[in-house]
């Protein structure tokens, strides 16, 4: 039986409670007669032979580009980058795809006695991966031939002696990215494109980028007209990209793009019921939502945290090609909206949400408010093509315990924002005239991006920028169940149910809202008419 | 007249003690060694004394920190039990030629106050909080008013104070804003002190009366690039940032905050995490005077700053290690006297009308009790914060109905020690 498509459930009287996602935790919830549930598809069936897949991709390119085994040559210089820790969420099982991937690379460039490879994790301002971390997404035989020897390293934004500025656009944006990638022979980017978003010139002009090419499209402005993030032709943050990714090309940076897109399988087996249905639940099913929300209820939040980090997932890959940048990532686009994209019809007045555990930038570590904020404002809700789900001046209601808790290793300029600049302003113009130069400018944040593993001291003002389309089109966030003083700090208004949401809600939009309640994770991108 | 009496009582300063160790400061009022009675007023002490009515009188730190019995014992030796405490007076003289006019007091007992000519080294130069001869001349030992047996003090009905010791309050300047002269002194004194030179960038630690009157003093008589205040409780937090503090953060935040403030790089087992600053701030006000708040002004100071202690300490436990390895300079800011400022010497008294009127400090006064409450506002003066108050007064001007004067019985006759004269009755 091939894969149902996404679904929007129209809910009426016999409808179960929704299941709401709640960090580590979750929340069951009966929405009113006439909301809207927006499903993801269920998972496309995974390659058959993903390691077969991928020899053919390589040898089979797409657009205007040689077969990989034709690009490489004896003496040559060979720079394989890749997609940091933030990708894929939850973390895959074992054998990562970057690890499939790489290795066909390695043994293509084996065979061609190309001796002079060096790996890149394609950082940019992300915090640094750890060695396991690295394992992991590359598997024990890479790791070990690279690592021990000075040949696996990771993108530093912040040495100049690494970095080579190539010019600037026509619109005045300078391209800044990693030396070796740009003066190698070739530079092969290895991607996973978990989200529409992911990708295409983006992975090179932003993921081996420096501050002083990042600020030209992670900025207040730019992500304003980014609607949505989701959906490249009309982002002006990846029409930025674009640009740089030209001027690259046409500097002589020769790339090799490898993508590969995943199913929606993300959750291991004891969570079956957060990929199903809530009517179509087994009798096993809600026996394991009920007896793990018992447990989760039960069990200190840093344990629980634990325990949702080192869950693994199934993931299979739906495809994988390669050639160059552009004619790749249109196919991966196109394999992506067929597991992703769900029609949806109209605009509602509310949007509700379940925010889980888990956003790009809290991998292994605590997902904070900021973050919180930014998986609801900056992802979730632009999760959708054509128009949001929401109608402007409409209501956001995340459901989320956003804990005033901070990874001081991961994220130590995120205190400073939250409890010092957040204090003063929430304002994202201010915020980015104000303070940004000061954050992403801080030698201390500067020193522990480069030597340990903290994100850049102008991530969290990014972060918050991500939020910005939202802001500017929502009337009112209001957050459930969340640590009251933590969402304040952040200009939203707290609520304690779902109930004190919606009433709090018809505030703004008026009485008997028009609700949709986007069901995700499993991600799915809402294709608005 | 009545009077709120502290007697040297050992066993009440115990048992005060002991219950503000245990449930907070102030919770021992009841069984410490604040007394009310009615008491014989203070004699004048010689031809250029007055007596005087106070309207108000403030409850200070250092008066929270004696009646907790947790004052330095270095102070033995300048107080004379019994005493009525009460420094930050504003009142009505009642004889002389200035009878019926306002006065703040300014309560340091300086060689002049106490007949000695000529003065000690320091008086001479016009620096009277660090008179030499507190405990000598025709006056029992006692550093200030409201210290000495022989002056009384403001939470009473009356005292004797010499004429060195008036200035004259405006006759458009409200009691509550002459109430805050004596603290705005301090905090001038303390912020002139602290040589900030224009350009630093200072920390203010604590934003009760004291904290938030060095804020005030430090925009007013200095240039720093960057003020940063220390404030626990919301009221606090107001008034620093309409102080003009340049940001104000909780005291968690300190460490964080300072290291954004001047850039530098910071010190912890953990990465990312604060222990300690590799620079820090040129100048820290210290206006708690704990052993916690001394370090952590040793924790947010660069190497070669200062730190000016302004809060009363008592007997602390510091680790001096930084200061030494850091050559960090403490330095302490008591009272008042004359001050160097660009126009030339003044007294310091009238540099802290000028920032009462400046600052609007009458803001500060958040409370006012009558004396037959003290109990109750010693123990908001010592939670005020808590309570979103700033300043505490007893309010001498009203008649209060609850109030009856003990009839002159013998039970009502309380026996006043008179140190060295043996005991004395009054009536």
């Amino acid at each position: 039986m091939s894969p149902r498509p996404g679904f929007v459930l129209e809910v009426d009287r016999s409808t179960p409670p929704t299941l709401f996602w709640h960090g580590e935790g979750f929340r069951f919830e009966r929405l009113p007669e006439g909301s809207r549930v927006v499903y993801p598809p269920e998972p496309l069936d995974g390659l058959r032979d993903p390691d077969a897949s991928v020899r053919h991709a390589l040898e089979h390119p797409i657009g205007d580009s040689a077969p990989l085994s034709a690009l490489l040559r004896p003496g040559m210089r060979l720079t394989i980058a890749f997609d940091d820790v933030s990708l894929p969420l939850p973390p895959m099982r074992r054998p990562d795809v970057r690890q499939r991937v790489i290795e066909a690379v390695l043994d293509a460039a084996a065979a061609a006695g190309v001796d002079d490879v060096v790996l890149i994790a394609a950082l940019a301002l992300h915090r640094r991966m750890t060695d396991e971390e690295l394992r992991h997404a590359l598997g024990d035989r890479v790791f070990d031939a690279f690592a021990p020897h000075g040949l696996l390293l990771q993108h530093d934004a912040e040495d100049p002696e690494a970095l080579v500025h190539l010019g600037m656009t026509a619109e005045g944006e300078d391209v800044e990215i990693n030396r070796r990638a740009a003066e190698s022979d070739l530079l092969v980017y290895v991607n996973i494109n978990l989200s529409a978003m992911d990708g295409g010139h983006k992975s090179v002009a932003t993921g081996l980028a420096s501050y002083r090419s990042l600020r030209h499209h992670h900025n207040v402005r730019t992500l304003q007209r980014s609607r949505s993030l989701m959906d490249r032709h009309n982002s002006e943050m990846h029409s930025s990209n674009w640009r740089m990714g030209r001027l690259i090309r046409n500097a002589g940076v020769k790339i090799f793009q490898i993508e590969t897109t995943l199913n929606l399988d993300m959750f291991p087996s004891q969570f079956n019921f957060l990929q199903k249905r809530e009517w179509e639940w087994s009798l096993a099913d809600r026996a394991g939502f009920h007896s793990t929300r018992m447990a989760l209820e039960r069990t200190p939040p840093r344990l629980a945290r634990q325990i949702f980090q080192s869950m693994l997932s199934p993931y299979a890959p739906t495809s994988v090609q390669a050639g160059e940048v552009e004619a790749v990532h249109d196919v991966t686009l196109e394999h992506l909206h067929r597991q992703q994209l769900v029609s949806v019809e109209g605009q509602a007045d509310i949007l509700t949400m379940g925010l889980p555990y888990l956003c790009p930038y809290n991998v292994n570590s605590i997902m904070n408010p900021i973050l919180v904020a930014c998986l609801g404002l900056g992802y979730f809700f632009n999760l959708y093509r054509g128009k949001p789900l929401v109608r402007e001046g409409g209501v956001c209601i995340m459901s989320h315990p956003t804990p005033w808790a901070f990874h001081p290793v991961h994220h130590p300029s995120y205190i400073d924002f939250f409890e010092q600049v957040l204090a003063e302003t929430t304002d994202l113009v201010e915020i980015e005239k104000n303070y940004e130069e000061a954050f992403a400018t801080d030698p201390w944040y500067v020193h522990l991006y480069r030597t340990s593993y903290a994100y850049h001291g102008v991530h969290p003002l990014y972060m918050w920028y991500w939020c910005a389309h939202a802001l500017e089109h929502l009337g009112a966030v209001i957050i459930v169940g969340g640590d009251r003083a933590a969402v304040r700090r952040m200009g939203f208004k707290p609520a304690s149910t779902l109930a004190d949401a919606l009433e709090m809600a018809e505030d703004v939009v008026g009485r008997s809202p028009t609700i949709t309640h986007l069901h995700a994770p499993p991600l799915l991108v809402a294709d608005v008419s | 007249m009545r009077a709120l009496l502290v007697e040297r009582l050992v066993h009440r300063f115990a048992a005060a003690r002991m219950a503000a160790a245990v449930a907070g400061s102030g919770a021992g009022i009841a069984i410490g060694p604040l007394r009310l009675g009615e008491f014989d007023p203070p004699s004048l002490p010689g031809p250029r004394w007055h007596r005087v009515t106070p309207l108000l009188s403030g409850i200070c730190g250092s008066d929270l920190a004696m009646l907790d019995g947790a004052s330095s014992h270095f102070f033995e030796d300048v107080v004379t039990f019994p005493f009525v405490p009460g420094h930050e007076v504003v009142g009505v003289v009642t004889d002389g030629p200035d009878a019926g006019r306002r006065i703040v007091v300014e309560p340091v007992l300086s060689c002049v106050v106490r007949g000695i000519d000529p003065p000690c080294p320091s008086c001479a130069v016009g620096r009277t909080g660090a008179c030499e001869r507190i405990a000598f001349g025709h006056l029992r030992p006692g550093l200030q008013t409201g210290y000495c047996a022989d002056t009384g003090g403001g939470w009473s009905d009356e005292l004797v104070a010499h004429e060195a010791q008036l200035h004259l309050v405006p006759d458009e300047m409200r009691d509550e804003a002459a109430v805050m002269v004596e603290p705005a002194a301090c905090a001038v004194h303390a912020a002139l002190g602290g040589g900030v030179m224009p350009g630093e960038r200072v920390v203010v630690l604590g934003s009760g009366t004291v904290g938030l009157c060095t804020l005030a003093a430090l925009r007013r008589h200095t240039l720093p690039s960057a003020l940063l205040s220390v404030a626990k409780y919301r009221v606090q937090r107001r008034f620093a940032e309409d102080f003009g503090a340049d940001e104000v953060v909780a005291p968690s935040e300190l460490g964080r905050a300072v290291r954004r403030m001047t850039g530098t790089l910071a010190l912890a087992s953990t990465a990312g995490a604060i222990e300690r600053l590799a620079g820090g701030a040129d100048v820290v006000f210290d206006c708690v005077g704990s052993a916690r708040s001394i370090a952590e002004a040793l924790e947010v100071v660069r190497p070669g700053g200062r730190i000016v202690l302004v809060g009363m300490p008592g007997v602390v436990r510091v680790d001096l290690a930084p200061l030494w390895q850091r050559e960090i300079a403490l330095i302490g800011a008591y009272a008042y006297g004359t001050e160097e400022v660009p126009e030339g010497s003044r007294r310091t008294f009238a540099l802290a009308f000028e920032l009462v009127v400046e600052a609007q400090l009458e803001r500060l006064v958040s409370a006012h009790y009558p004396l037959e409450r003290y109990e109750e506002a010693v123990r908001h003066a010592a939670s005020a914060g808590r309570r979103g108050s700033v300043k505490v007064v007893f309010d001498l001007r009203r008649e209060d109905p609850g109030w009856r004067r003990p009839a002159a019985s013998a039970a009502s006759k309380r026996r006043v020690p008179r140190g060295d004269k043996g005991l004395e009755t009054s009536a």
